[in-house]
């Protein structure tokens, strides 16, 4: 159900502006080593420790290629309800950077591994299709480090060769929420897959924006700029704004928008175009020679396929009917393979609503503050499990179990032996209840009448106060229900 | 004892395994002549007292049974070869010093050959005279005024003049075959895939190919037998077992088919090669084989699609030359005047001519134009080939359009020199293998070459038509030494 | 098709190769007449072929997924003319 309505647009002084986005994901496939040649891929080793000769294109160098990565890619397209293509082809991109040893990039050009697909998102006004207009292999450059001297740069070839997806998207975005939506549903779907593990800080995914405008009701596509290599969502998001506006500003005042390469400046929030042109992208593709087209096997594809982990928006279909959730719960469960593990894991043996409830709320509450993730929960699901099912049971009050999640932390206890040790269990007998409600409504003679003669509110003054005196264990329900009775 | 410097390869493995003569011996007695020949200026790299070590161990070791056991090889300056200085002819890479070996020279040494040293060649191996060469040019033993041909020049001097029993080389356009014909020695280009290209400096990857050179046809059997086979390192290698081309080697060619395409009859083709293809055509008939016409209509764009081709995948293959690895790097401001400082001081003119070349027919608007066309052309060139080999066994050709012509003559002509692998480069177009035979001497006693065009993978049977022709021509080396 | 300087000039741009007016128009006639000899092809009607892909009747062979090169930094850096103990050196690229 929609709640909301799309309202992304540039109030530029002459009237309302779309903005038009599309997005080249560069996603590191996970492997042990690298596309053409065997060194590892593992992020953080010392710089040039995990270069082979092939990787620093010595003379006489040749590539060959990691079926893996091949079929870490078939997977990925899969995931994106895309076309796998049966025959591709590796071409070379020639362009010179000390970062690119090679002189040129093996990358794919006109014949990629995989085609046109698809991905769906959960807007608040609706689910949105974005369209997947190719994916393909190519290989990843070195780091170059400009800012330690003052004259030199200092080259790193650890990366150069890493295996990428480039993950092209159809102009279908409309806004940095959307963009938002996408990249952390891409990234989802390979986490899911085991294909690329998603890191942004450790450049694992990062991105190439392309924006532009047009007026709202306008046909034809702007002319678009690409701001290139920003490596947080955050960034995208600023960067898509200052963009956006910037180009508004440009044609309301009777200017053009340069068709430029552009970069996200971090410090300052705005983009700028990059100095050094590289030859108007003159890369000059042509197939590799060291190579063969690469030609799959149907069997293989069809393996791959049957073989897939089950993906988020199937999971998300599976929780909503199988667990009652509601979409938006839904969501949150799956976003992360992990999480959706931790939760199945919860409810094998107590209530599912509790569970999402604790889940989404209380533990993301504590990860989000101690900047963790499920994998590193202070509480195991096997814990948080025996202290919901001490709530169904009755056996602890809501409010007292939220004390006990706080003291498992330290060490993942075990909730029932915190109860135990600390005598928490909640107090649900009525005559004891009784006993405490009597005392406590003969200490307050006065407020009873006060209540008696209309003041409501005071009721809740009671149950403060058989808490206080029960220390927090005496069963609400029953407090309540037995108050009720006795101030009739 | 007979004259060690003389002796074919299989002669000298055999002379050593008898123990005629020792290792040492044989590579003493090729060193002394190495180092008498300089004028010739085929070696980059001398490697004398390695080799000599290598000599002297090899003797006082237990014999080991290779195919080239106790043999002292000189290879191409292409070659990566590991600890010694490997420069492709080329400034940009004249202080670079491998840490790793080429596959193909490490079959050679597994089979008991050591490095002699490191021979001329043109600059990247382009080029059919060897005058493009940061080292200077190549002189031919058959002349002081004669290049020696291209771009294995180095290797073809220095074997005619006996200064490395056997070598190898590599074979673009032309490259083995051409000076192998301007040198009187046998060369052979094997079919793409047959030989690793790993460590080899590329030139254009989908034409390159290491080959064996020879003084006569059944060393070349013996020496292709060592360095072939499949190599996992490369993707364009082809997993096809290596015959026994040495054992298998026989004359006994009755009634295979030879092709005499029509087209290779050229405009203005000098009467001497005509005659010597009607030779080469005798002997064979009288070999037993038979002769037939065929036809190879596409043969006159050949040149064309191949000077398209093999400039643009070097002018990506050499982009890696940029001063940041290795090589030679010049003074710079910033990263791009250093790159182009280095590349236009480390190259010579005719690896600029195709880079550029290059760079032109694959930017942007002229790919479909060029390259892609070219590749078309390429397709129609094989289907020619893959055609005539339906009727025939074999086709038989000239190797080069004339003798060994004069230093200077062509090296300000690019096109006229390009016009020197006319009747070689369509093979290497179409990846077949081919052989250079010396069949026989000009007016001026310049030796002349017959090519022999295979089905892929069938070396055999162009090494056998070869044995056939060579036993014919019975050619006696008719050198006068000038060089010493 | 002819090459002008200005092409040249463009090409050796791309191509990374510094040349000097001379250079450039010598190099201006030798393209020239390397292209015109090229252009041959244009004579020979390709329309109804494919282009050539691989001059090897064979698949791609592929490698698994197994590290079995790197931690060879002392050889890698070995030939640079430029490099201090981790990296290789360059000038720096003007932004």
């Amino acid at each position: 159900m929609a709640e909301k309505k799309f309202d992304y647009f540039i109030n530029g002084e002459k009237g309302k502006w779309e903005v038009i986005i599309g997005l080249e994901v560069h996603a590191q496939v996970q492997s042990k080593s690298k596309l053409f040649s065997s060194s590892s891929t593992k992020f953080g080793a010392e710089p040039n420790t995990q270069v082979s000769l092939v990787d620093s294109a010595f003379p006489g160098m040749l590539p060959v290629i990691n079926q893996y990565c091949v079929e870490q890619s078939i997977k990925t397209g899969l995931g994106l309800n895309a076309k796998i293509n049966l025959i591709s082809v590796f071409d070379r991109k020639n362009y010179f950077y000390a970062d690119l040893p090679q002189g040129y990039q093996i990358s794919q050009y006109k014949n990629p591994i995989v085609g046109e697909g698809e991905v769906i998102l959960d807007m608040p006004y609706g689910t949105k299709k974005i369209g997947i207009e190719r994916l393909h292999l190519e290989q990843d450059a070195g780091k170059s480090i400009h800012d330690i001297d003052h004259e030199n740069s200092f080259v790193d070839l650890n990366r150069s060769g890493v295996a990428l997806m480039e993950i092209v998207s159809k102009p279908d975005l409309r806004s940095p929420e959307e963009v938002n939506s996408y990249v952390k549903k891409l990234r989802s779907i390979m986490r899911y897959l085991g294909t690329c593990d998603g890191n942004m800080q450790e450049g694992s995914l990062r991105a190439d924006v392309n924006v532009s405008v047009r007026k709202i009701g306008d046909k034809n596509f702007g002319t678009r700029c690409e701001i290139k290599n920003v490596n947080s969502i955050r960034f995208m998001q600023m960067a898509i704004d200052y963009e956006a506006k910037r180009q508004v500003e440009l044609l309301e005042s009777g200017k053009k928008v340069d068709q430029e390469t552009r970069l996200f400046d971090t410090k300052k929030n705005t983009t700028r175009s990059m100095r050094s042109k590289e030859d108007a992208h003159d890369y000059r593709y042509f197939p590799d020679p060291d190579l063969l087209p690469l030609k799959l096997e149907q069997n293989l594809v069809n393996k791959i396929k049957k073989d897939l982990p089950e993906l988020p928006d199937q999971k998300k279909e599976r929780f909503i009917k199988n667990y009652n959730l509601s979409a938006y719960e839904a969501n949150i469960l799956v976003s992360e393979k992990e999480i959706s593990e931790y939760y199945e894991e919860v409810i094998k043996e107590c209530d599912k609503k509790l569970a999402t409830n604790w889940i989404t709320v209380e533990l993301f509450a504590v990860l989000n503050k101690n900047n963790l993730n499920i994998l590193q929960s202070p509480v195991s699901a096997k814990n948080l499990s025996s202290l919901i099912k001490m709530i169904s049971s009755g056996k602890i009050s809501g409010k007292i179990a939220k004390d006990v999640f706080e003291k498992m932390q330290g060490g993942d206890k075990d909730p029932e032996m915190i109860v135990k040790k600390e005598g928490l269990t909640q107090q649900s007998d009525p005559k004891k209840l009784e006993e405490i409600v009597n005392n406590v409504l003969s200490k307050n003679q006065d407020k009873v009448t006060q209540y008696k003669s209309g003041k409501e509110k005071l009721f809740g003054y009671f149950v403060g106060e058989v808490m206080k005196v029960s220390k927090g264990k005496a069963n609400p329900q029953l407090v309540n229900q037995i108050l009720k009775n006795k101030l009739k | 004892m007979s004259n060690i410097l003389e002796l074919s390869l299989k002669k000298i493995v055999n002379g050593i395994k008898k123990k005629d003569f020792t290792s040492e011996e044989v590579t003493k007695t090729f060193i002394d002549n190495s180092i008498k020949s300089k004028k010739l200026n085929t070696y980059i790299t001398e490697c004398f007292d390695d080799a000599l070590k290598n000599a002297k161990n090899f003797d006082k070791k237990k014999y080991q049974d290779g195919l080239l056991s106790g043999v002292p090889i000189a290879v191409k300056d292409l070659f990566c070869t590991k600890n010694v200085k490997t420069t492709a002819g080329s400034k940009i890479l004249h202080n670079f010093i491998p840490t790793y070996e080429s596959t193909v020279t490490n079959n050679l040494w597994s089979q008991g050959a050591f490095l002699l040293g490191k021979l001329n060649c043109d600059e990247f191996a382009m080029g059919s005279s060897n005058e493009t060469s940061f080292f200077g040019n190549v002189i031919n033993p058959y002349g002081q005024e004669l290049v020696p041909g291209g771009s294995s020049g180095g290797s073809a001097s220095a074997l005619a003049a006996d200064l490395t029993p056997v070598t190898i080389g590599t074979d673009t356009g032309g490259s083995i075959r051409q000076p192998a014909s301007f040198t009187g020695t046998v060369g052979l280009k094997p079919t793409y895939g047959r030989c690793s290209r790993w460590g080899i400096v590329a030139f254009a990857s989908s034409l390159d190919q290491a080959g064996p050179m020879t003084k006569n046809v059944e060393d070349c059997a013996l020496l292709l037998q060592a360095m072939s086979g499949y190599d996992s390192k490369d993707s364009t290698s082809v997993d096809i077992k290596v015959d026994n081309y040495s054992s298998n080697l026989t004359e006994k060619v009755k009634g295979l088919k030879i092709g005499i395409p029509k087209e290779y009859r050229v405009e203005n083709m000098p009467t001497e090669i005509n005659d010597l293809w009607k030779k080469g055509i005798d002997y064979l008939r009288d070999a037993g084989a038979i002769i037939k016409d065929i036809s190879l209509p596409h043969t006159m764009y050949a040149l064309p699609a191949y000077y398209i081709v093999a400039p643009a995948e070097a002018s990506s293959n050499l982009a890696r030359y940029d001063g940041v690895k290795y090589g030679h790097r010049a003074k710079g401001k910033n990263l791009i005047e250093m790159y182009e400082n280095t590349r236009s001081e480390g190259f010579g003119d005719e690896v600029k001519r195709r880079i550029l070349i290059g760079t032109y027919v694959l930017s942007s608007g002229y790919y479909d134009a060029y390259y892609l066309k070219a590749q078309k052309v390429r397709k129609l060139i094989k289907f020619d080939f893959d055609n005539a080999f339906k009727d025939v066994d074999a086709i038989l050709t000239p190797s080069t359009p004339s003798s060994a012509f004069k230093i200077g003559d062509k090296i300000n002509d690019p096109v006229s020199m390009y016009l020197n692998d006319i009747f070689t480069v369509p093979v290497n177009l179409s990846g077949l293998p081919a052989i250079s035979v010396p069949a026989g001497y000009d007016k001026n006693n310049l030796p002349l070459g017959l090519q022999l065009v295979g089905k892929a993978f069938d070396e055999q049977t162009i090494l056998n038509l070869s044995l056939a022709i060579e036993k014919r021509a019975n050619l006696k080396k008719n050198l006068k030494v000038w060089w010493t | 098709m002819s090459i002008d300087k200005d092409t040249v000039k463009h090409i050796s741009k791309l191509a990374r190769i510094s040349l000097n007016e001379k250079k450039v128009d010598s190099l201006s006639k030798d393209l020239t007449s390397i292209m015109k000899f090229i252009e041959k092809l244009n004579k020979l009607n390709t329309d109804k072929t494919t282009p050539l892909t691989s001059i090897i009747n064979a698949s791609l062979k592929s490698r698994k997924d197994e590290i079995k090169d790197g931690k060879i930094r002392d050889q890698i850096l070995k030939n640079s003319p430029d490099k201090n103990e981790e990296f290789f050196v360059v000038p720096k690229v003007v932004e």
